[in-house]
């Protein structure tokens, strides 16, 4: 009696049998090895069915053994750190691991949504783009169900406790895959003395060495594999990132890595990240990505059991597994009959293998039949059976000429289906690189043509066969590429492999007949993840779907996480059938990156929470704090908006605020507004020609208020500029313009006026500024020093005076944008805080009070002083906002200067700056941005004149006031416009945009 | 994610620099004696090509100068890059 077949073949393999791991699925209990993947260790479990497919909800099992894997996406880990759509097939085992299935309910062993396989006659290509337009606008209450029928995971409900970290790097040579072809390549490279990054996207080095079973010099492969990484660990500027995936390939030669640090635990250690995101700045790349077998599309070929025949071999020669104990091999080609002899070796009972090919031929074939196993030419899978398992399949002769393959028809029991349509390079990140692919006949597949950046495929992503060729393709561009770095560099001498035995053609038959036409029993799958089969690409072919791009898009074939890696040929090449056309005419969809899905977390790395965005605070930022200020946004910088004390809210906070600035004294922290310091004996000529009023003959110690235009005549920003000597300004932007203004005039100084001899720092952070606005300003200013001459005739309105306040060298200007008597203590930002709590003591007699951005708002707007970015939008004209005074149209040029005489900008009906008064008693403000027209029982569409820029209630006035543009507004003084509300209209004067102390009083005090 | 040479620091990722368009535009000396049309020329109107672009960068978080490229649109290339005064390189050969 022989002992039971154990899918865990005693011997061979990469496994550790002595490490055993313990993992569950869908909270059943299994255990595998260490060296294990998801994916074996359930094979070896003899769990099949591990996933409900997305459309149909069909039973899925594991199809691949790589990144390819269409079926096999779990819910990886729990809680915070669960992962959705993760691939079996990459997911290496350890102690503990928990996984999931997705997209089934209640369970994948019942799961009701395969109701959908009963109605399947009504999901055809493009369903939803069909079924759920009606009635207009449910689109919402359906992408609910469908985002439940066909979600696939569940992101995890709390944030991600790892850390992700960003690298970069540069280096001669990059070499993307550790495989026979890569190994010698960085070997190549790195003998030469370059700097070589080699990265693998698995856990050992190796590639197809690893599950091959080859033989090099007469012993495994994978002995030569080890001697090369060890001499290529002893170099000290090769670097070897095992776990690594190239999944982008950017401009110059830029390419974006993804490196699983930690991925293999269930956490990281303490101070690891879980994955590091690197960008590899490479002289010279060299792609040597493999191939990806290709399925064939037969009927109900997506049962769990149908398989990739190299994916089997994979599993045998790596991880010890046996996929089934009884096989069928299905192929168009010489290649899978490697795998179907392995696994004979290997204890599998071989029930056939049903060739394509009427006659196939050679070495390969003739072994199969010395060691007794059944070929079967020219006959195809006709249809599998079974449900979360395969049971068995049925063959047919094909005919010629004959879409129905009916004759000589057999049934073979069997467990496993193995399945070769050929190979597909791997050309997604040479595609990426920008180059051309070019379409190769006899292999069915697009191999890399011209290369646009200093990149060589290599090996079989090159669409090399033979492992002797795989090697010295690798070796010969690993030495190309470090001789085009500089180095001196030869191909290595090179290992001998096995001969190989001459192939014979494939056959390409892109979809294997039954005994029905295709789509009228069964399915034939092209993409399994997205359940599209051919009859789904040849109906939308009918229906005029001939890009490549749009049948994608609108049957969603090669969409989803595998990026159609094993169905896209196929796809294509079913268009090019239907729509008569050539493969190539047809052409690839645009591969883009990343080549499999990266976590928001690798892109994102640190800059997450705070780090997210930098903060700006003032000197005094911390005082702010410690008073209860409610703080607002404006730009980065984090600006006190009001000063809430007990029981106020921000209306009352606000009405004490106001009231304070017109009657006693407030303090106002404007530390944030730019300031650049414009210096050279041109400074004047260049401040000339960049605003619109003049400066050069504005005396030493005075202040001058100006706007800046962009060329086109529109506002672009404005302040307060001071002459602080003959050759010395100090300009003023607003707080939110600042870095752009800045870079504005650096153009114009580098770019335009080159012969200006002018100097510009930014100084916005060097200085704090503390501003005293109220009538009791100069009293509080009085007690704090003793050099500056406060009186008005020595200090007026817009001056400079330099002295000590409280002790602390400063710059007081007299400049007010509150219309009250006011002070703007410059001091070195260091001194900024001692200044302020200076300010707040001597204040406290004169009930000084703090004000925040908000009071400041309400009391420019009750001045009507505008602010660049609310009455502007960026088609603003000084003469819009009646400062026409403002303009110099006497000086030979500045910027705008021509653009504000374009016709447009003289039309009388333009937006003009005005002011709205409510009716009498009317308490309620005008929203912000409410449209005005001039007809109180229009309905729309009725014409527009305009829109409230700013609105505010005003303590001052006890009534709500607003700042609006309105076309032809300053010859409408006194109409009256009207505002449609959601529920009112509300009626407003026009009248002056100047709501207080129109003549100045108060400022010039 | 191009490796951009500012001619003053050498080469530098993209991240560090910004573009300002089209380059060598002539701010007109004769503005106001010329049309609305043709001043509206300077302002607007923009070439768009697919290949060979003269444009202006700003090393912008570096060492903040101006500066000349001629890029190609399609595949990213940069042929040069220039200081402003310095002589604009020819086009390639064969191109326009």
């Amino acid at each position: 009696m022989t002992a039971p077949f154990d899918l865990r073949r005693p011997e061979g393999g990469r496994i550790d049998r002595a490490r055993a791991m313990r993992f569950v699925f869908d909270g059943a209990g299994y255990s595998g090895y260490a060296g294990d993947t998801l994916a074996s260790a359930l094979l070896a479990n003899g769990v099949r069915l591990v996933a409900r497919s997305f459309k149909y909800h069909r039973p899925r099992g594991i199809a691949t053994a790589g990144a390819e894997e269409p079926n096999a996406l779990v819910q990886l880990r729990g809680n915070a750190r669960s992962e959705p759509n993760i691939r079996a097939t990459q997911v290496e085992l350890y102690d503990g691991l928990v996984a999931a299935s997705q997209n089934r309910w209640p369970s994948l062993e019942l799961d009701l949504g395969a109701l959908n396989s009963v109605f399947a006659k009504l999901l055809p290509a493009g369903f939803y783009y069909k079924t759920f337009m009606w009635p207009p606008g449910f689109w919402h209450f359906y992408e609910r169900l469908v985002r439940r029928m066909a979600g696939m995971g569940r992101a995890a409900d709390a944030s991600d406790p790892d850390r992700y970290d960003h690298r970069w790097a540069h280096c001669d040579v990059l070499v993307v895959g550790a495989g026979p072809s890569g190994l010698a390549a960085a070997l190549a490279a790195g003998r030469a003395g370059a700097r070589v990054i080699l990265c693998d996207e698995q856990a050992e080095p190796g590639g197809s060495l690893l599950g091959s079973g080859a033989t090099l010099d007469g012993a495994p492969a994978m002995q030569w594999a080890g001697a090369v990484l060890a001499e290529l660990g002893a170099l000290p500027d090769v670097t070897v990132l095992p776990r690594t995936t190239a999944f982008g390939y950017y401009d110059h030669n830029a390419l974006g890595l993804v490196e699983r640090v930690a991925d293999h635990a269930a956490e990281p250690l303490p101070g690891q990240p879980r994955q590091r995101l690197w960008l590899v700045r490479a002289r010279q790349v060299v792609l040597a990505t493999g191939a990806i077998e290709r399925p064939l599309v037969f009927r109900d070929n997506d049962r769990p059991g149908v398989m990739l025949a190299d994916a089997a071999r994979t599993y045998l020669g790596r991880y010890a597994v046996a996929c089934g104990r009884r096989a069928v091999l299905f192929t168009n080609n010489d290649h899978a009959y490697d795998a179907a002899l392995a696994l004979h070796a290997g204890g599998v009972d071989l029930a056939a293998i049903v060739d394509l090919r009427a006659e196939p031929g050679g070495l390969r074939v003739d072994a199969a039949r010395a060691r007794g196993l059944r070929v079967i030419a020219g006959r195809a899978v006709t249809a599998t059976h079974g449900r979360s398992s395969v049971t068995g399949v049925d063959i047919a002769r094909l005919q010629e000429g004959s879409d129905l393959a009916v004759l000589d028809r057999e049934s073979i029991a069997c467990d496993l289906v193995l399945n070769s349509g050929g190979w597909t390079p791997s050309v997604h990140l040479f595609s990426q690189s920008g180059g051309r692919l070019r379409y190769d006949e006899a292999t069915g597949a697009f191999l890399p043509g011209r290369a646009v950046q200093a990149v060589r495929a290599a090996g079989s992503c090159n669409g090399a066969v033979a492992l002797k060729d795989c090697l010295k393709q690798g070796a010969a561009a690993g030495a190309a590429a470090a001789g085009d770095c500089g180095f001196a560099a030869a191909p290595p001498a090179l290992p001998a492999a096995e001969p190989e035995p001459e192939s014979a053609p494939m056959r390409l038959l892109w979809v294997v007949p039954s005994d029905a036409p295709v789509g009228h029993k069964g399915k034939h799958f092209v993409d399994l993840q997205n359940d599209v089969t051919a009859a789904d690409l040849r109906l939308a072919a009918r229906e005029g779907y001939r890009s490549v791009e749009h049948l994608k898009r609108y049957t969603t074939t090669g969409m989803g996480t595998d990026q159609g890696k094993t169905s896209n040929l196929a796809a294509l090449a079913i268009l090019a059938e239907a729509t008569g056309r050539e493969i190539p005419a047809v052409g690839t969809t645009t591969f883009r990156p990343p080549y499999t899905p990266v976590a928001m977390g690798a892109l994102t790395g640190r800059t997450v929470g705070a780090l997210l965005d930098p903060a700006r605070w003032t000197p005094i930022h911390r005082w702010h704090v410690r008073a209860g200020a409610v703080f607002e946004n404006v730009g980065q910088w984090q600006r006190a908006r009001y000063y809430p004390q007990a029981g106020e809210d921000m209306h009352r906070a606000l009405a004490r605020e106001l009231h304070a600035a017109r009657n006693a004294v407030g303090i106002f922290d404007a530390s944030t507004l730019g300031k650049i310091d414009v210096k050279g004996p041109d400074a004047a000529r260049f401040l000339d020609l960049v605003y619109t009023n003049s400066w050069s003959k504005l005396g030493i110690g005075r202040c001058r208020y100006g706007f800046m235009l962009r060329e086109d005549g529109y506002v672009f920003d404005d302040g307060v500029t001071t002459r602080l000597a003959d050759d010395h300004f100090l300009v003023s932007t607003t707080t939110g313009n600042a870095a752009p203004v800045l870079s504005w005039l650096e153009d114009l100084l580098q770019m335009e006026w080159t012969e200006l001899k002018v100097r510009l720092t930014s100084v916005t952070e060097e200085y704090a500024v503390v501003t005293l606005s109220g009538p009791f300003a100069r009293r509080v200013l009085t007690e704090l020093t003793a050099d500056i001459d406060l009186e008005p005739k020595a200090f007026p309105f817009m001056s400079l005076s330099h002295g000590t306040v409280a002790g602390i060298a400063a710059r007081v200007f007299r400049v007010s944008f509150t219309g009250e008597l006011s002070y703007e203590v410059q001091v070195k930002a260091s001194y900024g805080l001692a200044l302020w709590n200076a300010c707040m003591e001597a204040g406290e007699k004169y009930g000084i009070t703090p004000y925040g951005t908000e009071a400041m708002h309400v009391l420019r707007a009750e001045k009507g002083y505008v602010i660049v970015g609310q009455e502007t939008d960026g088609t603003v004209t000084p003469y819009d906002l009646g400062m026409g005074w403002i303009v110099n149209d006497n000086k030979p040029d500045f910027i705008g200067k021509r653009g504000l005489r374009r016709a447009d900008l003289q039309r009388p009906d333009r937006k003009q700056l005005v002011g709205l008064r409510l009716e009498a008693g009317e308490r309620r403000k005008l929203p912000e941005g409410a449209h005005l027209v001039a007809d109180r029982d229009a309905v729309p569409p009725m014409p527009m004149l305009g829109h409230v820029t700013s609105s505010y209630w005003s303590v001052a006035l006890d009534a709500p006031i607003a700042l609006a543009m309105i076309k032809g507004g300053r010859a409408r003084m006194g109409e009256t416009v009207y505002a449609p509300l959601p529920d009112r209209v509300a009626a407003a004067t026009v009248v002056e945009p100047c709501f207080w102390d129109p003549e100045g009083k108060r400022l010039h005090g | 994610m191009l490796l951009i040479h500012c001619p003053w620091c050498g080469p530098r990722e993209e991240v560090e620099f910004r573009c300002g368009g089209q380059g060598h535009i002539a701010r007109p000396a004769d503005a106001m004696d010329i049309s609305d049309a043709e001043y509206a020329r300077y302002l607007f109107m923009r070439t768009n090509p697919k290949g060979w672009h003269y444009e202006r960068w700003n090393h912008v978080h570096g060492c903040r100068r101006w500066f000349n490229a001629l890029r190609h649109t399609v595949t990213h290339e940069i042929r040069a890059t220039y200081r402003p005064g310095e002589k604009k390189p020819p086009l390639p050969d064969g191109t326009t």
